[in-house]
């Protein structure tokens, strides 16, 4: 069973926020070790770019493994603030530490999410 | 097993080993253990042992067998040596592939036909279908057997240390060979030089009530060498790499052994060996004859994003005028690799093509395959 840790908010899509959602606030987007595990080694991130605009449930790039690929999806609304250059060079740091150095973007938030889950709402979904 | 969902009879040692387990043409498999990359690189560099349960193994017996087999397949089974193996195809009569299989030779009268899960009871029944008229059966033994793998330049030392009698003749074995051996707890096991890696390697059958016992001695047998329990992902990038077609990809009814560059192994006979009809033989003799409209190739990329299989590929205007059948991250190569049905005039290696990846087009280049060859 993958950790789920409890102070983070979670999208549907799989992805994690790290700090209060508000609008002008700045939050920490990756994605959860349930996703990273379901894809496999993940050898490829394309992250939004610093500037960019990002829309909650839309996508906003992708993630490669040996097996597959699936789509980043942005949990909130706003502009991008940093991205995890880090990733680049090791990838698979989001298969061994998805909820820390994994962490993929920030962004300024520019309209209050209100649909995120708790901890409790996400691991029932992948239960 | 809700859902009519087949298990291994390894099933228990996987969850124990912590596997993830996938739906896989009806069965419940496990699509890796620790990591795909890891498994993959362990099969390439020591061994990686496979649980293959869920391939379907059918047993011709008769004294007709090798004259039935040789009119129900596109290959000349009569030809096929005592425990020798020979990959081949069955065709629909329009020379469409239906199945791609391996055919080992058991007796004079005995061959055991290795068919993909997925299509297993499909051959089955185009079997029974052409088996009237051959003093033959055709007998579905998939639930009695267990096919167990272990692949990777290692395994001659790791089968040959579960034998109590024949390692000698394990390491005698040529590729595409089989015989029979004892192992350890008595338990006797066909044993084949094969596989869908690209490496040197052996599949071992053995009774389904004796695939634990046998998982277990090869994990003991090989964890001096790093053996490495390997899942269908692992088992999917290295079949790619090693150039290996699988079907319902590189391989469908829609497709002939010519189109997938494999017309090798469709056998017409010549003036010194005659071969009689078989299923399939006029309209794969006009595919020869004609040649393929469109050609498997190897594809190479440079960037980072990988063609996966249903990928269109476009010529240098931007139209679609083929498809991508495979495609990964090659774990060895450290770069995209695919295979792809393209125009003849695209199939020259050095062509640039491009691939439309998720909307954004990619340049690749066709490559000879395979992709990795071991060294021998």
């Amino acid at each position: 069973m993958s950790n789920v840790p409890e102070e983070l908010a979670y999208s549907a899509e799989h992805e994690w926020v790290s700090g209060e959602p508000d609008a002008g606030a700045e939050v920490t987007v990756g994605i959860t070790e349930h996703a990273a595990a379901a894809l496999g080694d993940i050898v490829y991130v394309e992250a939004p770019r610093v500037g960019d605009t990002v829309i909650a449930g839309e996508v906003c790039g992708e993630l490669e493994s040996t097996k597959a690929v699936s789509e980043l999806y942005s949990p909130v609304s706003g502009t991008v603030t940093a991205v995890n250059e880090a990733l680049e060079g090791a990838p698979e740091t989001l298969n061994s530490d998805a909820y820390g150095d994994g962490w993929i973007f920030k962004v300024e938030v520019s309209e209050t999410a209100t649909d995120l889950l708790d901890a409790e709402a996400y691991a029932a979904t992948i239960a | 097993m809700a859902d009519g969902i087949l298990r291994s009879p390894l099933h228990d040692r996987h969850v124990a080993l912590g596997a993830t387990l996938v739906p896989f043409a009806g069965w419940e498999m496990p699509v890796r253990y620790s990591g795909d990359i890891a498994e993959h690189t362990a099969v390439r560099t020591a061994a990686g042992l496979f649980d293959l349960s869920h391939m379907g193994e059918i047993a011709i017996r008769g004294a007709d067998a090798a004259a039935f087999l040789d009119a129900a397949l596109v290959g000349r089974m009569s030809a096929v040596a005592l425990a020798g193996a020979k990959y081949t195809m069955i065709c629909t009569p329009e020379g469409g592939v239906i199945d791609d299989l391996i055919v080992y030779r058991r007796d004079h009268d005995h061959f055991v036909i290795v068919a993909n899960a997925s299509n297993k009871d499909v051959v089955v029944a185009e079997l029974e279908a052409r088996v009237a008229g051959f003093d033959a059966t055709v007998e579905d033994v998939s639930a009695e057997i267990a096919l167990i793998a272990v692949q990777g330049p290692r395994a001659e030392d790791i089968v040959g240390r579960m034998c109590v009698r024949g390692d000698d003749d394990i390491r005698a074995m040529r590729y595409y060979s089989a015989t029979n051996i004892l192992l350890s707890g008595d338990i006797h096991a066909f044993a084949a030089r094969t596989g869908y890696t690209g490496e040197d390697g052996f599949e071992l059958f053995v009774g389904a009530d004796e695939a634990g016992a046998v998982w277990d001695l090869a994990l003991a047998a090989g964890a001096e060498d790093g053996i490495v329990p390997c899942g269908l992902s692992a088992r999917d990038t290295l079949r790619l790499e090693a150039g290996m077609p699988l079907y319902g990809q590189e391989l469908t009814r829609d497709t002939t052994p010519f189109d997938a560059g494999l017309g090798r192994v469709v056998a017409f006979g010549t003036a010194s060996k005659p071969r009689g009809p078989f299923v399939g033989h006029d309209a794969l003799l006009k595919a020869k004859v004609e040649g393929p409209a469109r050609v498997l190739v190897g594809l190479v990329g440079d960037g980072r994003r990988a063609a996966r299989a249903g990928y269109p590929v476009l010529d240098p205007e931007g139209a679609a005028v083929g498809v991508v059948t495979s495609g990964a991250p090659s774990p060895t190569l450290g770069r995209p690799i695919a295979m792809a049905y393209v125009p003849p005039a695209l199939a020259e290696p050095g062509t640039v093509v491009g691939i439309d990846v998720r909307g954004r087009r990619e340049e690749m280049t066709v490559a000879a395959l395979p992709f990795y060859s071991r060294a021998s």
